[in-house]
């Protein structure tokens, strides 16, 4: 049997490769894809510490996350959708009304 | 029936409450019909207990009901409970006869006034104050009544609003109670403190029966006479009464000369235990009635304004109310109320009269001559002014004369001098109002005279009435010269009020104190003929020879611009100043400087809000590794 540790590298390797997409992507798309990654990447460390802790709560919360991540994405591909027909752009660099 | 004497104030209740809901889609003779009957019910009723009252076994005189249980908190209990006893009854009476009777005057006097509405709604509403006022069984429901009549009055002394003078008049007046009450709210205060209850049976027993210290009595009976003297117009309380004339003058006869401004004097005689067991307070209230008897009568001596004498007048009459009760005549003052109730009104009304055949006309000196034009105000107006001045066989003379005679009797012979002083110039200034009004050369405006007409009988009849009720309600209260037991009044109300220590005079000393009060009437009668009639000229030597008093006279003593230089002034610049600098700088500062505080430390905090998607994410990220570190290290 594959030791959990493995999973649970690949999570953390995946993670950070989503977090460091976030964080250099310029454009919204792009950005979005990588948050999906680091949901994904939680995912895989709850299957594997369900496997090793033999419960079945984790593969559970994995199917809630699934499921939020689906509207989520759905919202969030709703509101980018919207910001480009406000600004014609989106590049997070030209978003900026938040600022104080 | 008589079960049913606490309906008498709800006649007037439910019409004020018809008229204020739904006056405005009532048609105007209806409006004034209702007006009229709720209060001619309260009289009839009021009848009806009277009658109940007098077939009463003697003791068990005073009918009390209690509608409900209105405050009980701990040991403080106010119950809604109406009393109908001797005291109450005479008032009772008088407040809905002469109401009822001004009532319908009041149809023809405001017929063209669009305020016609408003103005029968509050007097009904002034009717209901003034009968819970005198029906309250204790002080707090008292105080209701009390601060009911004060709100009427203010309402009706600003009836015509639009006019700056009388919008002011009715504040002055307002005010200047609020200032009494202050002192009659302390009076109940310490009454509830010592004593418990403000019933007036339980205060009864509980001074009878010696629990209270006399320094405590007389603290409360000083501080209930502020009350009295603010709401009775008393010195140096009296100086909104004047000015009450702004009002109409069916509200000046009954709340500014009937009924309102004796209920001071009623309060006073309701809790005479206090004042016949503290000499000190006693001699206060006769002290302070003589003076101002007599010098609200000097300042009545130069007025030209028609109303503002018989206001003077009524303050005078109020002093003499005072006397009565200060000497522990009681019932002379109450017997004083009474008559005075029925003549200072119908003196009122008949110059409500001769202003409404004037087209509004009040300053005498373009009067005179009235009598030929206004047979049926001219006669009433002189029965009043004899019965006020004291002329033998008319009301006014029996009061007067028994509260003088027992101011005497009780060796107040300073008091005593002050009201025969008071009751030369009392008919010296009516018959100069006569005489100025009625007799001698015509000085009409052409414009005033082409108008000139009799008032309609709906108001000359309540004259007539009145002249009646002057004349002859002083029977019920003859002296004792004329016989040993022909003082009805007294003996009716001896249940309430005790007969005091009974000071008596020798027929022959009687003989001369009511001989010595005609003839200072009379001698003040004369005068003012001499004056005003025969040798005009005397008066106009007179203020050239004495231009100082004459200025002093007319201008009331200055005491209205010396009560605004000394109180009111300081006080407004006082208020002034402290908005300026207290409420503009430090709270306006203190409110607007936290508000500046919050916005200065927002620009600064702001800044950390770069507006960048991924510097977000990443202290986003940072933050949660270091918590991450946290926990785990």
């Amino acid at each position: 049997m594959i030791p959990s540790s493995y999973f649970i590298v690949l999570s953390i390797v995946l993670f950070f490769l989503g977090a460091l997409g976030f964080l250099i992507k310029r454009d919204l798309i792009t950005q979005f894809m990588s948050v999906e990654i680091m949901l994904n990447a939680a995912n895989i460390a709850f299957i594997a510490f369900a496997r090793s802790a033999g419960s079945l709560d984790g593969q559970i919360i994995v199917f809630f996350v699934i499921t939020v991540a689906g509207a989520e994405a759905a919202i969030g591909l709703a509101i980018i959708l919207l910001i480009f027909k406000q600004k014609k752009t989106i590049k997070t660099e030209d978003i900026n009304l938040l600022k104080g | 029936m008589t079960e049913f004497f606490w309906l008498i104030p709800l006649f007037p209740l439910v019409s004020t409450a018809i008229l204020a809901l739904f006056g405005k889609h009532l048609p105007k003779k209806y409006v004034s019909f209702q007006a009229c009957l709720a209060v001619f019910l309260s009289f009839v009723f009021g009848v009806i207990s009277f009658i109940g009252l007098q077939n009463a076994e003697h003791g068990h005189a005073a009918l009390s009901k209690t509608l409900f249980s209105w405050i009980h908190s701990g040991n403080f209990k106010a119950d809604l409970t109406f009393q109908f006893d001797p005291l109450t009854a005479v008032m009772v009476l008088v407040v809905s006869l002469v109401g009822f009777l001004i009532h319908v005057y009041s149809i023809g006097y405001m017929s063209h006034d669009p305020g016609y509405k408003r103005f029968f709604t509050y007097m009904n509403l002034f009717t209901f104050s003034m009968l819970v006022l005198v029906m309250a069984d204790n002080l707090i429901l008292m105080f209701v009544g009390w601060e009911g009549v004060g709100l009427c009055s203010y309402l009706l002394i600003g009836f015509w609003f639009e006019k700056h003078s009388a919008a002011a008049a009715g504040k002055k007046a307002f005010i200047v109670n609020r200032i009494g009450d202050a002192g009659f709210l302390l009076g109940i205060m310490f009454i509830l403190i010592h004593v418990g209850g403000t019933e007036f049976g339980t205060i009864n027993q509980a001074v009878s029966g010696g629990i209270l210290t006399p320094a405590v009595v007389t603290l409360i009976a000083l501080l209930l006479f502020v009350g009295a003297a603010g709401k009775s117009a008393q010195i140096p309380l009296y100086v909104w009464l004047p000015d009450a004339m702004e009002g109409p003058t069916p509200v000046s006869a009954l709340i500014h000369a009937a009924t309102m401004v004796t209920a001071g004097v009623y309060m006073v005689a309701r809790m005479n235990m206090l004042y016949t067991l503290s000499g000190t307070a006693g001699n206060v209230v006769a002290v302070v009635g003589a003076l101002t008897a007599i010098f609200a009568a000097t300042m009545a001596l130069t007025q030209n304004d028609i109303k503002r004498v018989l206001a003077y007048s009524t303050i005078s009459q109020l002093g003499y109310m005072f006397i009565g009760c200060g000497v522990g005549a009681y019932a002379a003052g109450i017997f004083h109320l009474y008559t005075h109730a029925f003549f200072k009104s119908l003196l009122f009304l008949a110059a409500g009269s001769v202003m409404h055949a004037l087209s509004g006309e009040l300053n005498m000196q373009k009067m005179g001559g009235l009598r030929k034009y206004l047979p049926r105000t001219y006669y009433p107006f002189l029965i009043g002014a004899i019965a006020i001045s004291g002329i033998p066989f008319l009301s006014g003379f029996f009061s007067k004369d028994a509260i003088l005679t027992q101011a005497f009797a009780q060796g107040n012979y300073f008091v005593w001098a002050l009201g025969i002083t008071g009751a030369v110039l009392t008919a010296f200034y009516m018959f100069r109002l006569i005489f100025l009004t009625f007799h001698g050369k015509e000085r009409l405006e052409p414009e005033v005279k082409k108008h000139l007409h009799e008032s309609p009988p709906v108001m000359t009849i309540p004259l007539a009435i009145l002249a009646f009720f002057s004349i002859f309600a002083g029977y019920v209260g003859l002296p004792v010269v004329f016989g040993k037991n022909l003082d009805f009044f007294g003996k009716f109300l001896e249940p309430v009020i005790h007969a005091g220590h009974g000071h008596h005079l020798s027929i022959g000393t009687e003989w001369l104190l009511i001989l010595i009060s005609v003839g200072v009437a009379v001698l003040g009668v004369f005068i003012a003929y001499i004056f005003y009639l025969k040798k005009t000229e005397i008066p106009h030597n007179l203020v050239r020879r004495f231009p100082f008093v004459y200025k002093l006279l007319y201008n009331k003593y200055y005491i209205d611009e010396a009560y605004n230089a000394v109180i009111v002034n300081p006080l407004v610049r006082g208020s002034e100043a402290v908005y300026k600098h207290f409420d503009l700088k430090v709270i306006d500062g203190a409110i607007n400087g936290s508000a500046a505080t919050a916005g200065w430390m927002g620009k600064v905090l702001s800044t950390f809000q770069t507006g960048f998607l991924k510097d977000y994410a990443l202290i986003f990220l940072l933050g949660a590794i270091i918590l991450i570190g946290v926990v785990l290290f």
